[in-house]
């Protein structure tokens, strides 16, 4: 195996006994009392999470004649400074290369948040598709901390100030924050209220202690942290989408904007007119078995598709997944048998998210 | 009362030709939060090391098998509602079914509780 990047926590997280496994090439805390345990206190308090795998590219430019604002499948031009937009990196056959969130850090300044594994690549395309203006790397200088559960907005209030307080979803904030400058944004990836904080990967570890002094914190790996998307209905790159997968297809086209030019525009064009083969569902295990990742979706005894994500789901008490299935199972209450050896369980196609009952909008 | 261990990391305790039969904790542990147990039917009929049980976790699903041949006789209905009680209580009240025992010499394809604890740190 290549060697595993550590993220500036590594240390502290065997320190505080942490369960840590591989994710997109990094050695990464995946639970620390327990997945259900912490996924409860997301729910319910505040839990912090180690995401500096996640890579940030800062680019500094002219974002029209750059070419950036064809880059990505939203528009970059129209993002207000201090707000930020999700959406797509996609190939000219309109598959995606990476799910992304731009920070629009001032007129001709944005941050670029990826994912983990695919960092060195998205830095590739995207360098290839500008004509101009700088991108850099700045993911292993940039440490990020996600604090997220219905009184997080309380705790960073305590610790930074009223300010953070009057974030509103979607709108991040310049702070000074231990000393240094900080992007404080409200955004997630749980469902719940929440934040994450960007701050230089060398004071990461005095974040973590300082909200982890507050009782009201508890850290949570990523095992809670994909019950918890999973829950809202969040796509992970790599299992439910990837570049053999369009947004279409994913049932992402709420983040694709057809108005501008954008690389694998007229893919996605053509397969809008025609029709997509293929769609991803949600379903819901009329049972506690848990779907998992490669499991066979089944319809009528005849194999339909398969499972990228699945899981036990704490809070509605049941099985719940998603995968992709031939279109004309695409509608609520299609009947779906799930299998793998020898499981089997019956499931139903519902509508995301799974869980509602999340502090997200708050 | 004997109780004896397999590698597959299940328990079974023998009493008058009746078999309670777990996962060990360690086992548990090392499945994180159970989520879901795949009881045996009442009546099933099973050969030693045969697919008995399915149990389910958070992180991943595993089969369960019997230690010793012998017929389900009994099952922990509880673990329905509440299959954390194997997180809780592996050993004790997480058992999962009775079995019959069809041969009791065959605790010799079995650990002992020493030789199992030894086994379990080689693993490590």
């Amino acid at each position: 195996m290549a060697d595993l990047n550590m993220t500036p926590l590594c240390q502290e997280h065997q320190r505080m006994k942490a369960l840590m496994a591989p994710f997109g090439g990094w050695q990464m805390p995946i639970q620390y009392a327990g997945i259900i345990a912490e996924h409860k206190w997301c729910r319910e308090q505040a839990a912090l999470f180690d995401i500096c795998h996640m890579g940030e590219f800062l680019f500094r430019g002219d974002t029209q004649g750059s070419g950036l604002e064809e880059v990505f499948t939203f528009s970059v031009n129209s993002i207000p400074v201090g707000r930020s937009r999700y959406g797509f990196l996609l190939n000219e056959h309109g598959g995606i290369i990476d799910d992304l969130i731009v920070f629009r850090l001032a007129d001709d300044r944005v941050m670029i948040v990826v994912n983990a594994a695919t960092i060195a690549n998205d830095y590739a395309v995207i360098k290839g598709r500008l004509r101009g203006g700088g991108l850099e790397n700045i993911s292993t200088t940039t440490g990020k901390l996600d604090l997220q559960g219905p009184l997080s907005r309380e705790v960073l209030v305590k610790a930074f100030g009223p300010a953070i307080g009057q974030l509103p979803y979607f709108k991040f904030s310049n702070m000074t924050i231990l000393g240094v400058e900080a992007i404080v944004s409200r955004t997630g990836y749980t469902g719940e209220l929440g934040y994450e904080i960007f701050l230089p990967a060398a004071k990461v570890l005095e974040l973590w202690q300082l909200l982890l002094a507050d009782e009201r914190v508890k850290p949570a790996g990523l095992g809670a942290r994909d019950v918890l998307r999973l829950e809202v209905g969040y796509s992970l790159y790599g299992s439910d989408i990837d570049e053999t997968t369009t947004p279409l297809e994913a049932g992402l086209g709420a983040f694709v904007n057809f108005d501008k030019e954008f690389i694998g525009k007229a893919a996605l064009l053509k397969q809008r007119q025609e029709g997509v083969s293929r769609l991803k569902v949600a379903f819901r295990a009329n049972s506690r078995r848990s779907p998992r990742h490669h499991y066979e979706i089944c319809c009528e005894g005849a194999s339909v598709g398969s499972v990228t994500s699945g899981v036990f789901s704490p809070m509605l008490g049941c099985g719940v997944g998603m995968g992709y299935v031939k279109p004309h199972l695409g509608v609520l209450g299609a009947p779906l048998t799930i299998r793998h050896e020898n499981v089997s369980m019956e499931a139903t196609v519902v509508e995301l998210p799974f869980y509602r009952g999340g502090s997200l909008r708050v | 009362m004997e109780t004896y261990y397999s590698k597959e990391h299940e328990w079974v305790k023998i009493k008058e030709g009746v078999a309670s039969v777990g996962i060990t904790e360690y086992a548990a542990h090392q499945l994180g939060d159970i989520t879901f147990v795949d009881l045996p039917k009442l009546g099933k009929v099973v050969k030693q090391f045969d697919l008995l049980a399915g149990i389910e976790s958070v992180k991943a699903a595993s089969d369960i098998y019997a230690p010793l041949s012998g017929k389900v006789v009994k099952v922990n209905e509880a673990l329905n509602d509440t299959p954390e009680i194997v997180n809780e209580a592996a050993e004790d009240a997480g058992w999962l079914a009775w079995l019959e025992v069809a041969d009791p010499l065959e605790v010799k394809n079995l650990m002992t509780r020493s030789q199992y604890d030894a086994y379990v740190k080689g693993l490590a």
